[in-house]
């Protein structure tokens, strides 16, 4: 079992993590990827209820074998509890939390606030969404906001902490530390423009990538080698989103309900041909991040196992992606680092002389 | 039921399917359009002197109904005061039901219509469309920045007449409560 490294832990679960160089975020995410290791991120299905605990169980079964936890921001345009307080609660466990901003519900003014304020509670990843259509869920007659879009969305995060200004270009005292992500979806037309997409959202400032659900491997191979021609692997970590299908019929559901996602039948009659299809799903899931890690340029998986959470575990270690990694969890104790020590002893020492000192 | 939009201008109807056919048309000759809007605004550019001495802001509302029904016409343009449609293949991207200026959402459906009005085609799928014929298509590629909402019905072509003039001398700023 490999650990992580002792800048992975802070002084208490809930501090930022001590600063390295490079890096734009005081996060675990950001640092597990610029290690060069495949990371596994999943989605958080948020709690319709205002009890936290609702928000600890839930993320209970993620702990210790992901990187970043994504709290979603009204996904499908359903009302849940809000990204920025689910984030907000992780933080206070010492997660690593991912915090998702869709365009749909806010203005600039209240989405710059909620990034500082999410900021200071200790959140150091973001992720800018445009957002699914109000049409799509429980509240169709909600005014659709849309002031921004997810790449002035990025130029405006990235405005704020580089240039330690708002979008209006006054100042900010202390700019907010994030790690900055965006969404693809390779698999929705028109298909030559998403390269492009992509290298739009990386010159607006995004830092990784995390795809819509992928069922197709050689469209998302036709997308890479664009990418891959055009450089943007190096600029990108790009983290493609998989989850298990529960059946058959509710693939062909998903298909024909859920905005942007694309199953091919040969996914739909392997799970139809299978006598247990929930197992089968399992193993689809298993198969398509082991295939999805061999391609060049990939960097990690973003599972979405939306009401079949519990399993990410168990499809995270049967795909062996993490080598024998050990992700961050509460009941791992840091590495005891020499120098620490040192520098420990070295204080107490002086502490004692200074309090010596003082006594005589 | 009328179709709800994110981004509509007070006065501008619901979309009709029938009005999709003239939008398209634009798309689909991009090229020409392009051209025949570099000649228009080399015109705009050289008339901006004769516009100064008449006065501009005695030309502003009838130059901005004449681009209102042409660009309408052409474009089912939504005045959003800053038009785009030189970087986005001549298709409006304020009909996008999302009011998204820099490229299409995650939801295109496989046929490349609309997440969100599934009879219509994705207003970027024809964007990266009619980019593809034009000379200067590849102004897709740059992100454009956030829209500014106070120019919101206003017209584009009096800023490019403004933008070919020398600049005025900036006014004086009011003293507060005066």
């Amino acid at each position: 079992m490999i650990l992580p490294p002792v800048h992975d832990f802070g002084r208490n679960p809930w501090d930022p993590l001590p600063d390295l160089p490079g890096h734009s975020s005081r996060g675990r995410l950001e640092r597990v990827l610029r290690r060069g290791e495949f990371a596994v991120t999943a989605e958080l299905n948020p709690p319709d209820s205002a009890d936290p605990e609702e928000v600890y169980r839930r993320v209970a079964v993620f702990e210790g074998w992901v990187d970043g936890v994504n709290a979603t921001d009204g996904s499908g345009a359903n009302c849940h509890m809000s990204s920025v307080a689910i984030c907000a609660l992780l933080t206070r466990i010492g997660h690593s939390p991912v915090l998702q901003i869709s365009c749909r519900d806010y203005n600039r003014i209240a989405i710059q606030g909620n990034v500082l304020g999410a900021a200071a509670l200790g959140v150091c990843n973001v992720l800018c969404l445009s957002g699914d259509g109000v049409q799509s869920g429980d509240q169709p007659g909600a005014k659709p906001v849309f002031d921004l879009d997810s790449t002035s969305l990025l130029q405006t995060i990235r405005t704020m902490r580089d240039e330690q200004k708002f979008l209006s270009g006054r100042k900010i005292t202390a700019p907010p530390r994030l790690f900055m992500g965006a969404a693809e979806n390779p698999f929705a037309p028109p298909y030559d423009f998403r390269p492009e997409r992509l290298a739009k959202k990386v010159a607006a400032g995004a830092q990784f990538i995390q795809t819509q659900y992928c069922y197709d491997i050689p469209l998302l191979e036709r997308f890479m080698t664009r990418v891959r021609d055009m450089g943007l692997d190096e600029k990108v970590f790009i983290l493609v989103g998989v989850g298990p299908l529960a059946s058959a019929k509710t693939a062909r559901w998903m298909r024909a309900n859920v905005a942007g996602v694309h199953i091919p039948d040969a996914v739909i009659a392997r799970l139809e041909g299978a006598q247990d299809q929930k197992a089968e799903g399992k193993r689809l899931c298993v198969d398509l991040i082991q295939q999805i890690r061999e391609i060049r340029g990939v960097s990690g998986v973003h599972v979405m196992a939306y009401r079949q959470e519990e399993y990410v575990a168990e499809m995270v270690h049967d795909s062996g992606v993490l080598k024998g990694r050990k992700p961050w969890s509460r009941d791992l104790e840091p590495p005891i680092d020499l120098d620490d020590r040192l520098t420990h002893n070295l204080e107490e020492a002086a502490e004692m002389h200074a309090r010596e000192a003082a006594g005589g | 039921m009328p179709t709800p939009f994110a981004f509509e201008p007070p006065g501008k109807p619901a979309h009709r399917a029938d009005r999709f056919a003239l939008r398209f048309w634009s798309t689909a000759h991009a090229r020409g359009m392009e051209t025949l809007y570099a000649v228009f605004e080399r015109t705009l550019t050289r008339l901006a002197p004769l516009a100064a001495r008449l006065g501009l802001a005695r030309l502003e509302r009838p130059v901005t109904a004449v681009e209102r029904g042409l660009k309408g016409a052409l474009f089912d343009c939504r005045m959003c005061g800053q038009c785009l449609l030189s970087s986005t293949g001549m298709s409006c991207p304020m009909n996008c039901p999302k009011s998204l200026r820099n490229g299409p959402c995650g939801g295109v459906r496989a046929n490349g219509n609309c997440e969100v009005h599934a009879e219509m085609p994705c207003v970027w799928v024809k964007a990266w469309e009619g980019s593809r014929a034009m000379e200067g298509g590849d102004a897709i590629l740059v992100p454009a920045p956030p829209i500014d909402h106070r120019l919101k019905g206003g017209s584009t072509w009096m800023a490019v007449i403004r933008a070919a003039l020398p600049a005025a001398p900036a006014a004086s700023p009011k003293k507060p409560g005066a």
